[in-house]
């Protein structure tokens, strides 16, 4: 019954960072179709946006979640506006693209950061563990898991409950029966792609204090959030929750039971044989895409 | 620059077809390659400026670079200067070699002062061998390794373990859980360690590797806690030491009674960790900025003045510094004499000097260090306290965990 409860956490637990990097992939690759390499570099802006909010200005990681959310978002908006923008309907040169500005940002934030791994000091507040089910976990895990959930339900109410989310769903389904409508297409993308750039700059903050901020720290993370949003299905904001958790809990066992070393091989090949039998995920969007 | 590389490959397919039928002495023998007797001696720094391990590497050719112009300030050697000529290999092996090809044929380096990781130094060995050349290696490392064309200033595992393990037995306890990266440096330290553990009477509860550059160490935080070590034994190496560290401190688990003890946590990485994640844990090696010399005082105090008021020194920048000067006293004993890597190698052995950690010496048999072996414990504020102090330097043995085999100076012996 521990292992059963202490593998649950565990797993929900890596599930909930994976979701967190994947969420605004989810929004960017899975509602707009972009390919968006510099993922990743978002993730790092974030990151180094809440290092320098903490070691320049003195605001703590939480209040200044907000102020990083709107930095990167509006960041976001402007990559929309400059390059993205003109490559709607050519897709390989998104994946070009993106992946420049990802190598573009990297090495601009080693100028002007410097190339040393930079400190995110974590919450006082959150630095104790808590017991939930009788195992100790650390409560800044606890903390990201719920800010992931919050995150998550306001994304989906954003989309499905909003008026400027049915625009996102009449465009993704008809640019241009959309535009007779008499819908901004232009605008919905820009304001699309910008709140997922947010949301990856808040993933970035959120895992600054357990891990490590450096220049490159990008390129590992758009890795997991391409798996997650991939092994999820295109288009399906749930597919990417249960596609997270799964995969969470198979890193959170396969490692227990063997080691990370084997843990991380074998799910990266169950990721290969599930798409290779099963090419749009594990939740095909239903409708035209 | 094109031109010249043009006629070192020409040069260079030359001996290999001279090679191949059968006359290499005469190809790469020194004979061949014609240092400057007279003007600036040329050394290369080969020391990643990009790249992931640039983090680090960026540091150890700032004390590089600091040494030679501390050296050429005060009137260079026997009257020449030294040039360092710096080339970035970018964190990846292959362009180590390719670099390390470029400093020794075609600059006429007679030095070669570089590298952190072992695969970096394992990738540019064939090269110093081939061309007998003389690599620098500032950096700790696994040992087994027993080769005349390199000159070892880091620690072997004898020289951080031996006084480490049973310190650590004796203060926490004897269950240890080792932890570190999966590769050759993590593998063989464990090796050694485990003999220790044998000899004094611990026993391993776990030994786990993780991938390089993992940062989700949830399993091995559940693994430490249901296995109830009283040390993790960790050699875990770069971004991953800070991931380690903080998820380490946010799971709750308490240094004072059940520490990390580390061989691969300096100053540096402290500084990227943050103090709170840090504090506690131990380090052994043979140096910290907090040592108290004459010696240390003054190369703290110019490492700041030249790089900055923020910038912090650890063991591997330490080497990167004595080992210039080491270098120097070599080439200064070597007077009028021709200057070439086997004069300088033969002139380096057996050669002592006051470094920042106490007086150092190598060992004539297999070119390692004689070092001062620390334990320190990490504060809150980004530096250590050193605890133990070895009470006189100790002989490097880089095939220690391999009974029977012995490095001299002929080679392995086994």
């Amino acid at each position: 019954m521990d292992f059963v409860a202490q593998q649950l956490l565990t797993g929900l637990s890596i599930g909930s960072i994976l979701l967190l990097i994947a969420l605004g992939l989810a929004i960017i690759y899975g509602t707009m179709g972009v390919i968006n390499l510099a993922h990743g570099e978002f993730v790092m802006l974030g990151a180094y946006a809440a290092w320098a909010l903490q070691s320049f200005a003195g605001i703590g990681l939480l209040p200044s979640l907000p102020l990083i959310f709107i930095i990167v978002a509006a960041f976001g908006w402007g990559i929309e506006r400059l390059v993205i923008r003109h490559l709607y309907r050519r897709p390989l040169d998104t994946i070009l693209a993106t992946w420049g500005i990802g190598v573009m940002l990297q090495q601009i934030v080693r100028l002007l950061a410097g190339g040393e791994l930079r400190y995110v000091q974590l919450p006082p507040s959150l630095s104790r563990p808590v017991t939930i089910f009788g195992q100790e976990i650390a409560s800044f895990r606890v903390f990201i898991f719920f800010g992931v959930a919050a995150l998550f339900a306001l994304t989906w109410l954003l989309i499905n409950r909003t008026s400027q989310g049915m625009r996102l769903r009449a465009v993704v389904q008809d640019p241009a029966i959309a535009s007779c409508f008499g819908i901004n297409a232009d605008r919905v993308y820009a304001v699309t792609f910008a709140y997922g750039a947010g949301l990856a700059g808040l993933a970035g903050a959120l895992v600054a204090p357990l891990k490590s901020v450096s220049p490159e720290m990008g390129t590992t993370y758009v890795v997991d959030a391409f798996m997650v949003v991939v092994v999820g299905g295109v288009q399906s904001l749930f597919g990417a929750v249960v596609s997270a958790a799964l995969l969470g809990e198979a890193s959170g066992v396969l490692g227990f039971l063997s080691n990370d070393t084997v843990a991380k091989a074998a799910v990266l090949l169950a990721v290969v044989v599930l798409i290779r039998f099963r090419p749009q995920g594990l939740f095909a969007a239903r409708g035209r895409a | 620059m094109g031109f010249s590389r043009r006629g070192l490959l020409k040069g260079v397919l030359a001996a290999g077809s001279a090679g191949a039928a059968g006359f290499p002495q005469i190809w790469i023998k020194d004979a061949s390659v014609a240092y400057a007797a007279t003007g600036d001696i040329k050394v290369g720094v080969l020391f990643s400026l990009t790249g992931t391990t640039a983090i680090i590497e960026e540091s150890l050719n700032k004390a590089t670079i600091m040494a030679i112009e501390e050296i050429n300030a005060a009137g260079g050697v026997n009257g020449r200067k030294i040039t360092p000529i710096i080339e970035d290999p970018a964190s990846d092996p292959a362009t180590f070699a390719e670099k390390a090809r470029k400093l020794v044929v075609g600059d006429k380096c007679v030095s070669v002062f570089g590298s952190y990781t072992s695969a970096s130094r394992k990738a540019v060995l064939p090269v110093f061998e081939r061309q007998n050349n003389l690599y620098w290696y500032p950096t700790l490392y696994e040992g087994r390794e027993c080769s005349k064309n390199v000159i070892y200033t880091g620690a072997v595992p004898n020289q951080q373990q031996d006084e480490f393990i049973p310190y650590l037995i004796k203060n926490f306890g004897k269950k240890f859980f080792l932890i570190g990266s999966n590769y050759i440096y993590p593998k063989e330290e464990n090796n050694y360690c485990k003999k220790l553990l044998e000899k004094y009477g611990g026993e391993v509860v776990n030994e786990e590797y993780v991938p390089l550059g993992h940062s989700e160490f949830s399993s091995v935080i559940n693994k430490i806690r249901n296995s109830q070590p009283n040390v993790i034994f960790s050699t875990v190496v770069g971004d991953s030491v800070v991931a380690l560290h903080r998820q380490y401190r946010a799971a709750g688990f308490d240094p004072e009674k059940m520490p990390m003890a580390s061989l691969t946590t300096s100053e540096n990485e402290i500084a990227a960790m943050g103090g709170d994640a840090a504090a506690g844990h131990f380090t052994s090696a043979p140096y910290f900025m907090v040592h108290k010399s004459p010696e240390n005082e003054r190369f703290v105090a110019a490492y700041k003045k030249r790089w900055g008021q923020d910038k912090v020194t650890h063991f591997v920048s330490e080497a990167c510094y004595f080992q210039a000067y080491l270098f120097k006293q070599a080439v200064e004993k070597l007077g009028d004499k021709d200057l070439t890597p086997n004069a300088i190698r033969d002139a380096t052995m057996g050669q002592e000097m006051m470094a920042p950690q106490g007086r150092v010496r190598i060992e004539p048999e297999n070119l390692h260090t004689w070092l001062w072996p620390k334990i320190a414990r990490a504060k809150s504020d980004g530096q250590f306290e050193i605890l133990v102090e070895a009470k006189e330097w100790l002989k490097p043995v880089p095939y220690a965990a391999y009974p029977g085999q012995v490095c001299t100076a002929k080679g392995l012996q086994s």
